[in-house]
């Protein structure tokens, strides 16, 4: 085989890797979305906000040491422990519980029947109000996020591929993170999950019957607020994940919470409503600019990486506004 | 002397619709319009204009300019950021290709420019509403952003990548580049202001702005009684990208001088117009310019406050409006999803009735 086709299916299958993470968050998004039609702009400073969260109590970080120091005049940083990463996790999930709980009721039940854009609207300021809590109460530094999960090429992997290029080409073997590899076990691992709940336990049922008819779900005595506080504390949960790998990959630090901005055009191209269409407008936007920048990005200057997905959705919109695997939209006045 | 209709008496028809119905809101609305034209120019030092009224005046023509959009038209847009990076430079491709062309000129030429180009990124509206055309605008924001940063001709090649504003006279006084008096800068921008909220009020209450409030409050509706979706919609981003578009040109050319465009018209400024036509009030003339104040003046406050007066780190100023902002965003949307346009509009009723309610 040659090199060049070696290196398409190596930006492929990286593409494929980046796009998993894109569905991570993604993920979060339609869960909220098919529950209370919410479009959760937040998502993505929640990801950054539980994984702040997971590195500051892993850490014995003091939270809002700075504005305490500033106020008091003391200077405390640390608790002076350091917990094991399965401990802080735990701690940080019942800290996504309380976040849900919270949203709900100090946001949501008061924003009730609204038009969704207002909704929207909310979540932007809900992101901004969560951005500026999560950096006072940890701090805005870049952070080490660490819990253990392996990263680095894989050598394995590079030995194996460089014996399948041609005899005498300058040819090193794919590279590709474990990273990557373990997020795309975890996010495979994710969607079962979630499918399985959603399809076969009591609370799914009830979340698929809020998700269809908000007031059909009412008359049978299923509690509304009960049902956003669970998706809440579910996309909490998802944020987690994201934020960990995102954490773990690229640090932890302010651009995490621009990944919502990338999870858009891809569920856009899926469909808002759908979780595979997550997963795979995700895998189809991560290779498609993978592949762009790869080919048609030297002739114009690169970075094609930051709009490429957005115009992709923008053409996309134009031809099947309701994503590959949405459901049809039907307007009445 | 107390707030009141009684007494003023309308003749006419015109009369009867005029923007300010009583009288002292008139006298009221001269006043302020001659203090800020006779009376402010001579007060202003540097510290001042460039930290507070320039931003202001600039923001309040982005707000207004958005406000037309998604006030009026209904049709969210988080492009704003690239569309004012449009109008700027268009602005410098003006003033370094024609030197001599007057500022007024220059500064309405990157309107249409921007105008030109909202037209173009207004297209997918007809076919997708609501979220969805805020992504598709989003596309507007990075695309356009990009570009800027990647053709070189855009900046005239030069080495830094940025764009630096040379300076123009206007009337003999220098309105930019580094000799400008903050007098001069402040009276342009004020007369474009002026100028631009007339035509805004006059378009919104006219045929136009009708049709846009049709769309907004339901288009299939709209559609159905006559309203042409197409044309509507289609000025509506026109009209906009106008506004901003000669709100980016001030604010490179006046305000800033030399720019970034990463860093002067990122996703950020988009933001920040938007949550100022949500706290200032969706679909008001006055709410732009209450919402651009306040979100101009606030940090500046909190800065005061908190750096000069607590002697707390910036960083956690920064923070806490981060924090402030935000709530209040979510705040103004459960408790006046109007904002402050209607406070006010609610502050008058109860002032024409003061002292006696009943």
């Amino acid at each position: 085989m040659s090199p060049q086709f070696l290196f398409t299916i190596e930006v492929i299958a990286n593409g494929l890797m980046a796009g998993v993470m894109y569905s991570l968050v993604a993920l979060g998004f339609v869960l909220i979305f098919k529950a209370s039609g919410i479009f959760n702009y937040a998502q993505g400073v929640m990801a950054l906000f539980a994984a702040m969260t997971l590195v500051g109590i892993q850490n014995g970080q003091v939270p809002f040491s700075h504005l305490i120091n500033a106020v008091f005049g003391t200077n405390i940083h640390h608790f002076g422990w350091n917990l094991p990463a399965i401990v802080a996790i735990l701690i940080t999930l019942v800290v996504m519980v309380l976040f849900a709980i919270l949203v709900e009721r100090l946001i949501l039940k008061h924003l009730v029947n609204q038009e969704p854009i207002i909704l929207f609207m909310a979540t932007i300021g809900l992101a901004y109000f969560m951005e500026g809590f999560g950096d006072l109460m940890w701090g805005s530094e870049i952070k080490i996020l660490d819990v253990g999960i392996p990263s680095g090429g894989s050598l394995w992997l590079e030995e194996k591929t460089i014996g399948w290029a041609a005899e005498g080409s300058n040819y090193y073997g794919m590279y590709i993170d474990k990273l990557d590899m373990i997020a795309t076990v975890v996010a495979i691992l994710l969607v079962i999950s979630l499918t399985l709940f959603s399809q076969y336990t009591k609370t799914g049922r009830a979340l698929r019957a809020v998700a269809d008819d908000h007031q059909a779900a009412l008359s049978v005595g299923i509690s509304l607020r009960k049902i956003w506080v669970i998706v809440w504390t579910i996309a909490g949960f998802v944020a987690l994940v994201a934020g960990v790998m995102w954490g773990a990959k690229s640090g932890v630090q302010f651009s995490l919470s621009l990944i919502a901005l990338k999870a858009l055009p891809v569920l856009i191209l899926g469909g808002f409503t759908s979780i595979p269409g997550a997963i795979i407008g995700g895998l189809i936007i991560g290779v498609g600019e993978k592949l762009f920048e790869f080919t048609i990005g030297p002739l114009i200057g690169g970075a094609t990486e930051n709009w490429f997905a957005y115009v992709l959705a923008l053409v996309f919109l134009v031809f099947r506004p309701q994503g590959l695997f949405g459901d049809k939209i039907i307007e009445r006045v | 002397m107390f707030y009141r209709q009684a007494g003023d008496f309308k003749t006419s028809y015109r009369g009867d619709i005029q923007t300010f119905p009583l009288k002292q809101d008139r006298i009221g609305y001269y006043l302020v319009l001659a203090i800020a034209f006779l009376v402010v120019p001579f007060l202003l030092n540097d510290y001042w204009v460039s930290a507070v009224i320039l931003p202001f005046l600039i923001f309040a023509i982005a707000a207004l300019g958005l406000n037309i959009l998604t006030g009026y038209c209904g049709q969210v847009s988080l492009g704003t950021g690239g569309f004012m990076a449009v109008g700027a430079y268009a602005c410098y491709k003006l003033m370094t290709a024609f030197p001599e062309m007057n500022m007024f000129v220059v500064v309405l030429g990157s309107g249409i420019v921007t105008a030109a180009v909202g037209l173009l990124f207004g297209i997918p509206s007809l076919r997708i509403k609501g979220f969805y055309l805020a992504v598709a605008t989003l596309a507007a924001q990075f695309f356009l952003v990009w570009l800027f940063n990647k053709v070189p001709w855009f900046y005239n090649y030069s080495a830094s990548g940025q764009i630096n504003a040379p300076e123009r006279l206007m009337m003999g006084f220098a309105i930019t580049g580094p000799n400008a008096s903050p007098a001069a800068r402040y009276l342009f921008c004020l007369v474009i202001l002026v100028a631009l909220a007339v035509v805004a009020r006059n378009l919104t209450r006219g045929r136009v702005g009708r049709s846009w409030m049709a769309i907004r409050d339901m288009d299939i509706a709209a559609e159905i009684i006559g309203v042409n979706p197409l044309k509507t919609k289609l000025s509506a981003f026109a009209v906009s990208s106008f506004f901003v578009g000669v709100a980016g040109a001030l604010f490179f050319s006046v305000y800033l001088g030399a720019v970034e465009v990463t860093e002067a018209f990122g996703i950020n400024q988009s933001f920040l117009v938007l949550f100022m036509i949500i706290i200032g009030g969706l679909g008001s003339i006055f709410g732009s310019f209450a919402g651009a104040a306040f979100l101009v003046l606030m940090p500046v406050l909190l800065k005061n406050i908190m750096v000069g007066g607590l002697g707390w780190p910036t960083d956690i100023a920064a923070h806490i409006e981060f924090i402030i902002v935000g709530g209040l965003i979510v705040l103004f949307l459960i408790a006046e999803p109007h904002g402050l346009a209607q406070l006010w509009r609610i502050a008058k009723e109860k002032l024409l009735l003061w002292p006696f309610p009943h």
